[in-house]
C-alpha cells in the first residue's frame, strides 16, 4: 500500500516506524528537513521537505497514486486543508487527519464529504487522556484497553503477594469465582512471555493480561492483588494539551490540583476549568508539593513535555508519599529504564496512540488495535466475515483455528453479548474477535487468517 | 474652554429631543377635553424647544466630537437640566408648589426613584399624572440612550455617553456592532414589554389611564402611582401578581432580554448568572419574609402573609417602590431586609438602581478568592462569573465603586442628621434615594411621603437620587481636580 504521511513529529514518525515494517511504500512530508533526515537514516522511506498543505508539494510526494493520506502535522488547519485537497484534486481513497480542537471535533459536518473530506479524525491527546482516566479509575491496573465499544476490556496488572491467585494455578480462578467469566491472555515473567495454561502458577511480580467484561474488572483485579481504596485526590503537573484535557475530564469526579510553570497558561487553565485548583509553580519543587499535601495524593501524573522533568517530579512525588505516580515519557529508552521501579507507570504517548491509527491502516476488518508492553505485543479486535467455506475462522471451534503460537483468542463480542474464548467456542460471522499477540511479528499472520478468500465475493 | 460649548451644543440638541416628550400629556389633555392643560403643555414644549434650539444655534461654531470628559459633563448637565424643564408643567398646574418640591418630584421621576412630595394624587388631572409617569418611563432606560438611538449625529461620542448613563460595571460587550443600533434595540425591547404590561393591567381591571401609567412606572421601576394608597388602592391579587412579574422582568438586564428575543430561547436567562442570582435572591426572600410575617402573627393566614410580603418585597428589592400595605408597621427585620435588598438585588443593565447584583457577586467571589489564596499561596484563581473570567481591573473598579457608595450613603445620612431628621428616617431616605427605590421608613415610609422634609433636606435627597442613578462615578468625577485640568 502507498501511504503518504504529513508531519514527522511524534505521531508521524511513530506511525512511519510501525508501518514501514509491514511492506508499505511510505512518503513523509514535513517542513523541518532535519527531522526528516533523522527519520530517513533509521527507516526505509522517502521524505520531502515543504509545506504539507501546498498542492505542489503533495504532487511531488506522489499523492496522485497514494492509497492513504495520514495528515498528522501539529496544525489542525494544515491537516484539514491537506485532506480537502487530496479528496478534491487527487481522489485519494482514504484520508485520516489529526484534529485537536474540540471546536472542529464537536461539529461532525466539518469532516463530511461536502466540506473537508476527512474519513477518520484522530486526536492523540484525547486518546491519551482517556487512557489515563481509565488508569485512575482502576489504580491497580497498569493498562486498561477497551474493545467492542467498551463492552470488553483487556487489563494488565502486576500480581502481588496478598491476591488470592498468587501462588496458585490459573485453574483456581474458575473455582474461586465461578460467576465471573474471565480469561488470562498472557503472563510476562521477567519480560518473557509465558503462554498461560490451566496449570500455570502465578508468581509474585508477574505481569498478567486478562480479558473480562468491563463491569467485572474490579472483581478480577481483586484476585491478583490487594485492592487500594478508589482514588480521590489527583495531582497533575503540566497544564499543556494533555494535562488540561485530563483535568477537565476528572474535575467533577475527583479532587484535582494542577501545577503549571507558565503563569499565562495558568490564567488560561483557571479560566477554562471550573472545579480544579490551578497552582503556579515548578513541578519539581518539593516545597510546593509538600505545601499542597502530596502525601495525601492518590494518583500523581507528571505530564509536561519534558521527559526528564516528568521523571524527576514523579520520583519526588513518590518520595513525598504519593500513592501512585505516573510519568509521561516520550523517549522509549527512558520508558524501559523507569517502568517498574519507583515510578509505577511510565506512559509512552506514541505507543498509546498508535493503535487507533493502525486500526485504520491495517487491512482486513480491524475494529481496534492496542499496543502493549511498549509496542512489543499487540491486542487486536478483528471482525470475522463470510462462512465456513470462504473464511478460515467462521464456523470453526477456537482449537480448530490455525493460530500462530503465542496468539490467543481472548473473547468474542457477539452483538450485545460478551463470550469468553474457550477451546470449544464456535466463531460465527460478524463476531468481533479479540486476539492477543505476544509478539508483533505474528500480527500479519493473524490478519491474513481473518481475510475472506476471493470466493466470498 | 472652547470645548465646553461643544457640550452646550449637544445639550441644546437633546433638549429639542426632550421637548417632544410633552406631546403625550398634551394628547391626554386633549382626550380628556382639558384645554387649559393642553395649552400649558404646548407652551412648555415650545419653551423647551426654543431654549434648546437657541442653545444649539448659538454654539453651532463649536460643533464637534465629544471627548471622554465632555461626555461625562454632558450627561450630568442633561440630568440636572431636564428635571428643571420637566418641573415647569407641575409648577404651572399645581398651586402652592415650591420650585424645590417640583424639582424634587421631577428628579424623583426621571431617576425612577418614585418618591413623591405630592398628596391627593387621585385628584390630579390625568395629563399631569401621565406626565409624572412618562418621566419615570423615559428615565428608566435612559433619555441619553434614547438620544443615542435616534440621533446618529452624536457619532463617536455616543458610546461614551451610553457608558456613562447605563448602570453596571461591564459595558464593553456591545450587543450589536453599532452603538446606535444597540440603543435602538434596547428601547424597542423596553417599549414592547411596556406594551405587554399595559394590556395585562387593562385586562386585570384597570382603566386605560391607570394601566398606561402603572406600566410606565413598573417597567422603569420608578414606582409612581396615580393613587395616594399606591397599589393598595386596588386590593387585587391579580394586579399585584402582574406587577410582580413585570417588576422582575425589569430587574433583569435588558441586554439579556434582547439576546433571548433574538435567539428565541429562554435558556439565555439561565446563562446569565446575574439574572439567576437576582431571581433566586428575590424569590427566596419573598418566601422567607412571608413565613416570618406569618409566624410573627402579623397576618393570620400564610397565603395573605406571602401575598403582601411578595408584592412589597419585590417592589422594594427591584427599586420600584410601590406599596400595597404599610410595611413600616411590620417588625423591623422585614423592612430593613427589603431596604438591604434594594441596594443589591437589581441586575446591571436593568432599570433598577443600587450597587447591582453583578457587583455583589464580584464582592462575594472576591472574598472567596482571598480565602483560597490564604490556604494555597501558589493558586491562580481568576474571578469567574457565569463561567466567564472577569478581569482584575473590573474587580478593582467594583471595589472602588462600593467604597464610594458607602461613603456617599454615610455622608449624606450625616448631612440629614445634622439637618435634624431622626436617624431611621435619614438613613432610610438616603438608602431609598440613592438606590432609586422610593419609600423609606418612618417619616418617609409608605404611609407618609417626602412632603414633610425641609427644602434643604429635599435637595440632599435630590443629590442622592442623581448620584445613585448615574452610578456615583459619573457625577463625582466632575468634582475631581483632574477633571478640570488640561
Amino acid at each position: 500500500m502507498k501511504i503518504l504521511i504529513l508531519g514527522a513529529g511524534q505521531v508521524g514518525s511513530t506511525v512511519a516506524e510501525n508501518l514501514v515494517g509491514e511492506a508499505n511504500d511510505i512518503t513523509v512530508v514535513d517542513s523541518d528537513g532535519d527531522k526528516l533526515r533523522q527519520l530517513q537514516d533509521r527507516l526505509d522511506l522517502r521524505t520531502l521537505t515543504g509545506n504539507a498543505a501546498h498542492p505542489s508539494i503533495l504532487e511531488q510526494a506522489g499523492i496522485a497514486d497514494t492509497d492513504m493520506l495520514l495528515a498528522v502535522t501539529q496544525s489542525d488547519e494544515v491537516n484539514l486543508v491537506a485532506c480537502k485537497l487530496a479528496a478534491s484534486l487527487y481522489n485519494t481513497p482514504t484520508r485520516i487527519a489529526r484534529i485537536r480542537a474540540l471546536d472542529y471535533l464537536n461539529r461532525e459536518t466539518v469532516f463530511s464529504t461536502d466540506n473537508f473530506c476527512v474519513d477518520f479524525s484522530i486526536c492523540p491527546e484525547q486518546i491519551l487522556t482517556d487512557y489515563i482516566t481509565k488508569l485512575i479509575e482502576f489504580p491497580e491496573a497498569l493498562q486498561v484497553l477497551e474493545f467492542g465499544e467498551g463492552k470488553v476490556s483487556l487489563v494488565a496488572v502486576r500480581a502481588f503477594e496478598g491476591g488470592p491467585l498468587v501462588g496458585k494455578p490459573l485453574s483456581f480462578l474458575r473455582s474461586h469465582m465461578p460467576q465471573v467469566e474471565t480469561r488470562v491472555a498472557a503472563i510476562f515473567r521477567q519480560d518473557r512471555a509465558i503462554i498461560p495454561e490451566g496449570g500455570t502458577v502465578v508468581q509474585d511480580g508477574d505481569e498478567i493480561f486478562f480479558i473480562a467484561a468491563t463491569d467485572n474488572i474490579r472483581r478480577v483485579l481483586k484476585e491478583m492483588r490487594r485492592l487500594d481504596k478508589p482514588a480521590k485526590r489527583v495531582m497533575i503537573v503540566g497544564g499543556g494539551n494533555i494535562g488540561r484535557r485530563l483535568a477537565k475530564a476528572l474535575e467533577h469526579d475527583y479532587q484535582v490540583k494542577i501545577i503549571e510553570f507558565n503563569k499565562k497558561t495558568c490564567q488560561r487553565l483557571a479560566g477554562e476549568l471550573t472545579n480544579t485548583l490551578v497552582l503556579n509553580g515548578d513541578g519539581t519543587d518539593e516545597k510546593l508539593m509538600q505545601q499542597e499535601n502530596v502525601e495525601e495524593v492518590d494518583v500523581f501524573c507528571a505530564l509536561t513535555n519534558d521527559d526528564e522533568n516528568n521523571i524527576m517530579s514523579a520520583l519526588l512525588a513518590k518520595q513525598g508519599g504519593a500513592q501512585k505516580v505516573l510519568a509521561l515519557i516520550n523517549r522509549s529508552a527512558y520508558v524501559d529504564l523507569v517502568q517498574g521501579g519507583k515510578i509505577d507507570i511510565a506512559l509512552s504517548p506514541a505507543h498509546v496512540t498508535i493503535g487507533s491509527l493502525l486500526a485504520y491502516v491495517r487491512r482486513g476488518d480491524v475494529a481496534a488495535v492496542h499496543s502493549l508492553r511498549r509496542g512489543a505485543a499487540e491486542a487486536l479486535e478483528l471482525v470475522a466475515h463470510g462462512d465456513r467455506e470462504s473464511s478460515r475462522v467462521v464456523g470453526r471451534r477456537i482449537d480448530e483455528i490455525d493460530l500462530p503460537k503465542g496468539a490467543t483468542i481472548g473473547a468474542l463480542v457477539r452483538g450485545e453479548e460478551v463470550v469468553m474464548g474457550h477451546h470449544d467456542t464456535v466463531i460465527e460471522a460478524e463476531d468481533h474477535v479479540i486476539v492477543f499477540v505476544t509478539d508483533k511479528k505474528m500480527v500479519k499472520k493473524v490478519e491474513k487468517l481473518f481475510q475472506v478468500s476471493l470466493g466470498f465475493f | 474652554m472652547g470645548r465646553i460649548f461643544t457640550v452646550f451644543h449637544a445639550l441644546g440638541l437633546m433638549l429639542v429631543v426632550f421637548s417632544t416628550a410633552y406631546l403625550l400629556p398634551a394628547a391626554t389633555a386633549l382626550i380628556y377635553g382639558d384645554y387649559i392643560l393642553l395649552w400649558d403643555f404646548l407652551l412648555t414644549m415650545l419653551w423647551t424647544f426654543s431654549a434648546g434650539s437657541l442653545m444649539w444655534l448659538l454654539t453651532r461654531r463649536f460643533k464637534g466630537e465629544l471627548s471622554i470628559r465632555h461626555g461625562y459633563l454632558l450627561v450630568v448637565a442633561m440630568w440636572t437640566a431636564m428635571p428643571a424643564f420637566g418641573a415647569v408643567p407641575l409648577l404651572m398646574m399645581i398651586p402652592d408648589l415650591s420650585f424645590t418640591d417640583a424639582y424634587f418630584e421631577t428628579m424623583s421621576g426621571m431617576t425612577t426613584t418614585g418618591a413623591t412630595v405630592l398628596t391627593g394624587l387621585d385628584n390630579l388631572p390625568p395629563a399631569i399624572n401621565l406626565w409624572r409617569h412618562e418621566l419615570n418611563w423615559l428615565g428608566g432606560m435612559g433619555i441619553i440612550v434614547l438620544a443615542v438611538a435616534i440621533l446618529p449625529l452624536l457619532g463617536i461620542g455616543g458610546r461614551q455617553l451610553f457608558k456613562a448613563e447605563t448602570p453596571g460595571p461591564m459595558k464593553d460587550s456591545a450587543l450589536t456592532p453599532r452603538i446606535a443600533e444597540t440603543a435602538r434595540n434596547l428601547w424597542v425591547i423596553y417599549a414592547a414589554i411596556t406594551l405587554a404590561c399595559i394590556l395585562a393591567l387593562k385586562g386585570a381591571g384597570m382603566n386605560w389611564l391607570d394601566a398606561v401609567c402603572h406600566a410606565f412606572s413598573a417597567l422603569s421601576l420608578g414606582g409612581f402611582s396615580t393613587h395616594d394608597a399606591s397599589i393598595g388602592y386596588y386590593n387585587s391579587p391579580l394586579i399585584e401578581f402582574i406587577l410582580i412579574v413585570f417588576m422582575l422582568i425589569a430587574a433583569i438586564n435588558f441586554a439579556t432580554h434582547f439576546l433571548a428575543w433574538r435567539g428565541k430561547s429562554l435558556r439565555t436567562y439561565l446563562r446569565d448568572a446575574e439574572a439567576v442570582a437576582t431571581v433566586i435572591l428575590i424569590v427566596g426572600s419573598c418566601l422567607g419574609v412571608g413565613f416570618f410575617l406569618w409566624r410573627q402573627g402579623i397576618y393570620p393566614e400564610f397565603w395573605t402573609a406571602l401575598r403582601h410580603a411578595s408584592f412589597n418585597l419585590v417592589s422594594m428589592a427591584t427599586d420600584c417602590g410601590y406599596a400595597s400595605v404599610d410595611f413600616n408597621q411590620w417588625p423591623m427585620f422585614a423592612p430593613l431586609w427589603m431596604l438591604f435588598l434594594s441596594s443589591i438585588a437589581c441586575s446591571s443593565g436593568s432599570t433598577g438602581g443600587g450597587v447591582k447584583m453583578i457587583r455583589t457577586l464580584v464582592l462575594v467571589k472576591q472574598a472567596g478568592r482571598e480565602f483560597l489564596k490564604l490556604l494555597h499561596p501558589a493558586v491562580i484563581n481568576p474571578m469567574k462569573i457565569g463561567g466567564h473570567v472577569v478581569d482584575n481591573n473590573i474587580v478593582f473598579a467594583v471595589l472602588g465603586f462600593i467604597f464610594l457608595y458607602f461613603v456617599s450613603v454615610a455622608s449624606l445620612t450625616f448631612v440629614l442628621l445634622i439637618s435634624g431628621l431622626d436617624f431611621v428616617s435619614s438613613f432610610s431616605a438616603v438608602i431609598a434615594c440613592i438606590n432609586n427605590a422610593g419609600p423609606g421608613l418612618n417619616q418617609v415610609g409608605p404611609a407618609g411621603n417626602y412632603q414633610g422634609l425641609t427644602d434643604f433636606q429635599s435637595w440632599v435627597c435630590v443629590v442622592a437620587m442623581l448620584v445613585g442613578r448615574l452610578e456615583i462615578f459619573t457625577v463625582l468625577i466632575l468634582f475631581t481636580p483632574a477633571f478640570w485640568k488640561r
